[in-house]
């Protein structure tokens, strides 16, 4: 293992994640067995004393399940230095087969995650736990999710070596690779660009609707999930090109870079941010009209959707301003 | 918005207060929190200087370097491959480097003596680092003496000493002219110590290393880039070391904050019970308990930083250095370039602060929970 202080604050953090969804997963589970709000049972009494403890707990390990993923991807920025052929992230990450699938589980939980918060701030705003069971159902997957995360992340860092050769940004996301990383650069680009723009604009209008109406939210969510795919596969499709001036260069991770200002955070946290945001909008849908919450929910979600289509506009701006402003042309 | 941003700050307010009303029990928690961030904040920044350092001192090494090897050793290398190997496509120029080691008896030194094409350095002259300087007490225009290869003494003039600024990289440095160091050390006529390379493009290299190692076997390339890794791991994992060590401190603050949070007095549990029954929530309750949580902990990380970067800066982290420089008889006296990192600054924060979160929750959500009758009538 390689004995770096990001490598170690990555561990203990998720060391101490782990345990303790794990510990909110085994409450979780009694409370979805055993919760009757209208039982004065002295098990009943605990449990309702023990979902305090338990969503503390999960804001605190789910909060730094959020930093994380930026924390991880930093410091697999910062490890390049140490494995010739790397020179980004995207080395680092290759160094050993744990690597790219360890990032897909951070983004999955990432989201599960900032979904889980968004369900739980609804249900502290009312009186009587309404959304009780529906956040252990959904705390349900995520207790296999961390535990397989912290795994994967055991199992990548022990195998991490110093003296192991690695490819290069350039030659994982060519267009002549096999593989997702080769097909997603090569993917053509008046389409992706069309299909970029096209869900953008659509995502931005569902979300101005929800926000002044406080409908469409369903279509808002599933859109907003759409936009974070596709301006994912866009970004190493065209997007990046623009930033780098380079007509070869795919990598999603040189961007953030010091050469590039950084440019990669404000994406990320933007393109993250937004698809999060919009997404909450939909899962807190079904439970708009649960009696203490009818009035606090609405109000969450239209502010959820402001904030969704603020953070997607921004991310816009930066990806047009890219695109428009490059001395860089694509040709036909 | 404005209303829970009040509630906040209302109950940050009695947060305060109610930490100052236990001012001993919470200043003794604050002063080894701070002291454990302390230590961790030391290790981190001095090992960051140091990469910084030895990275500067690197910049100006050889892009690459050919020695030859005898027998799995390093051995001079003949000048002769020089022209072979500035043969090769891409490389711009090939210069045979002469210096070795010298054992100094009367100080118990190592010196490093480097052969110079410098022209004003007379013959018999020498330029020293200030480390020798210092060691030797001797000054320009004073007299080293230095064994020669049979034992005699030959006497060098001190023409020169280097600035203490370039002292991280010259302190033990001794140059001298290429014919004195041949004489000095009976040096084989036609080898070199080692070849240093330098490419046009630096991108290749690798290819131009690959191509060495091929036409001629016996040698060994070293890369800039190479050594510059070799430094960054062995930096890194001499810090992963210490902090591994480290963890048991802060296992053991772990426990004691655990103590400190769980052990509470029954006045302080006769106050959450008023709090409770004059219409205070758990939640409110927990908010409190996590607002002085925040407020101890950001206060100790605000102060262990602090003075972390004072210890590494301004008193050149006399407390550990021996454990993360090394040490020798002749060592550099150096001053780090103060160098603030700001994810650096993050991971401190989630080394020192989480661990305590941790270990602060169960503690509060126990005293929160507490029913107010059973806690007013204990």
């Amino acid at each position: 293992m390689i004995m770096h202080p990001g490598v170690l604050a990555l561990f203990t953090g998720s060391l101490l994640t782990s345990a303790m969804i794990l510990y909110a997963g085994w409450y979780g589970v009694r409370i979805l067995r055993n919760w009757d709000l209208s039982s004065g049972s002295e098990l009943q009494l605990a449990l309702e004393k023990r979902t305090y403890l338990i969503s503390t707990l999960l804001t605190y390990a789910l909060g730094f399940e959020l930093i994380s993923l930026f924390l991880f991807v930093f410091t697999a920025d910062r490890l390049h230095l140490l494995f010739s052929g790397a020179m980004c992230a995207a080395g680092t990450l290759n160094a050993n087969g744990f690597g790219y699938p360890l990032l897909i589980l951070k983004l999955v939980n990432f989201l599960l995650a900032g979904i889980w918060l968004i369900v739980n701030h609804a249900d502290n705003q009312g009186y009587d736990y309404p959304l009780i069971r529906f956040k252990y159902l959904l705390l349900v997957p995520l207790v296999p999710w961390s535990l397989l995360e912290f795994s994967y992340l055991f199992a990548y860092f022990s195998g991490l070596h110093a003296d192991v050769i690695t490819s290069c940004c350039g030659s994982l996301f060519s267009l002549e690779r096999p593989g997702i990383a080769g097909d997603l650069a090569s993917l053509p680009v008046e389409p992706m660009r069309l299909a970029f723009f096209g869900t953008l604009a659509a995502t931005l209008v569902s979300g101005l609707y929800s926000w002044r109406s406080g409908k469409g939210c369903y279509p808002f969510a599933v859109l907003s999930l759409a936009t974070l795919l596709v301006s994912l596969a866009s970004l190493v499709s065209f997007i990046c090109l623009y930033i780098y001036q380079l007509p070869s260069h795919h990598c999603p991770f040189c961007i953030l870079q010091g050469e590039y200002h950084y440019l990669g955070y404000p994406i990320y946290a933007t393109l993250l941010g937004g698809a999060l945001a919009g997404m909450g909008t939909g899962f807190l849908h079904p439970w708009r009209r649960r009696g203490s919450l009818s009035r606090a929910i609405p109000r969450l979600q239209r502010r959820l959707a402001a904030t969704s289509v603020l953070l997607f506009a921004v991310f816009l701006a930066i990806a047009s301003y890219q695109m428009i402003f490059s001395p860089f042309r694509l040709g036909r | 918005m404005n209303r829970s941003l009040q509630r906040h700050l209302n109950i940050l307010d009695f947060a305060l207060s109610s930490l100052w009303r236990r001012k001993g029990k919470n200043l003794a928690l604050l002063a080894v929190y701070t002291l454990i961030i302390f230590i961790i904040a030391s290790i981190v920044f001095f090992t960051q200087a140091l990469k910084r350092e030895a990275d500067l001192v690197l910049q100006d090494a050889p892009d690459l370097v050919v020695q030859r090897m005898v027998a799995g050793r390093h051995d001079p290398i003949p000048v002769s491959y020089g022209t072979g190997i500035a043969a090769i496509r891409g490389v711009s120029e090939v210069t045979p480097r002469f210096w070795g080691y010298y054992y100094d008896p009367v100080t118990g030194a190592n010196f490093t003596l480097v052969a110079s094409d410098d022209q004003e350095l007379k013959p018999e002259a020498i330029s020293i680092g200030s480390g020798v300087a210092r060691t030797s007490r001797i000054s320009i225009g004073d007299f080293l003496p230095l064994k020669d290869i049979k034992g005699s003494p030959v006497l060098f003039s001190v023409q020169k000493i280097f600035p203490s600024s370039s002292e991280l990289v010259a302190a033990d440095l001794i140059q001298l002219r290429q014919e004195d160091f041949q004489r000095l050390f009976d040096f084989p006529a036609g080898r070199a110590t080692d070849l240093a390379v330098s490419a046009g493009n630096p991108a290749e290299l690798e290819t131009i290393a690959a191509k060495i190692v091929h036409d001629f076997p016996d040698t060994r390339p070293i890369l800039k880039s190479e050594m510059i890794r070799t430094y960054d791991s062995v930096f890194d994992w001499r810090s992963g070391m210490v902090l591994v060590v480290l963890a048991v401190a802060v296992l053991s603050f772990i426990i004691f904050a655990w103590d400190k949070a769980t052990g509470l007095s029954a006045e302080e549990k006769k106050e959450i019970g008023i709090l409770k029954s004059i219409g205070w929530e758990t939640t409110d309750v927990l908010l409190l308990k996590s607002w002085e949580g925040i407020v101890i902990s950001l206060s100790a990380f605000l102060f262990g930083v602090s003075l972390g970067y004072l210890h590494v800066f301004f008193f050149s982290a006399s407390l550990f250095e021996h454990a993360l420089k090394g040490w020798s008889v002749l060592y550099p006296e150096f001053k780090l370039t103060p160098v603030i990192d700001p994810y650096l600054i993050c991971l401190l924060f989630l080394l020192s602060v989480g661990p305590y979160v941790a270990a602060t929750v169960v503690p509060s959500w126990l005293a929160a929970t507490v029913d107010p009758d059973a806690a007013m009538r204990s």
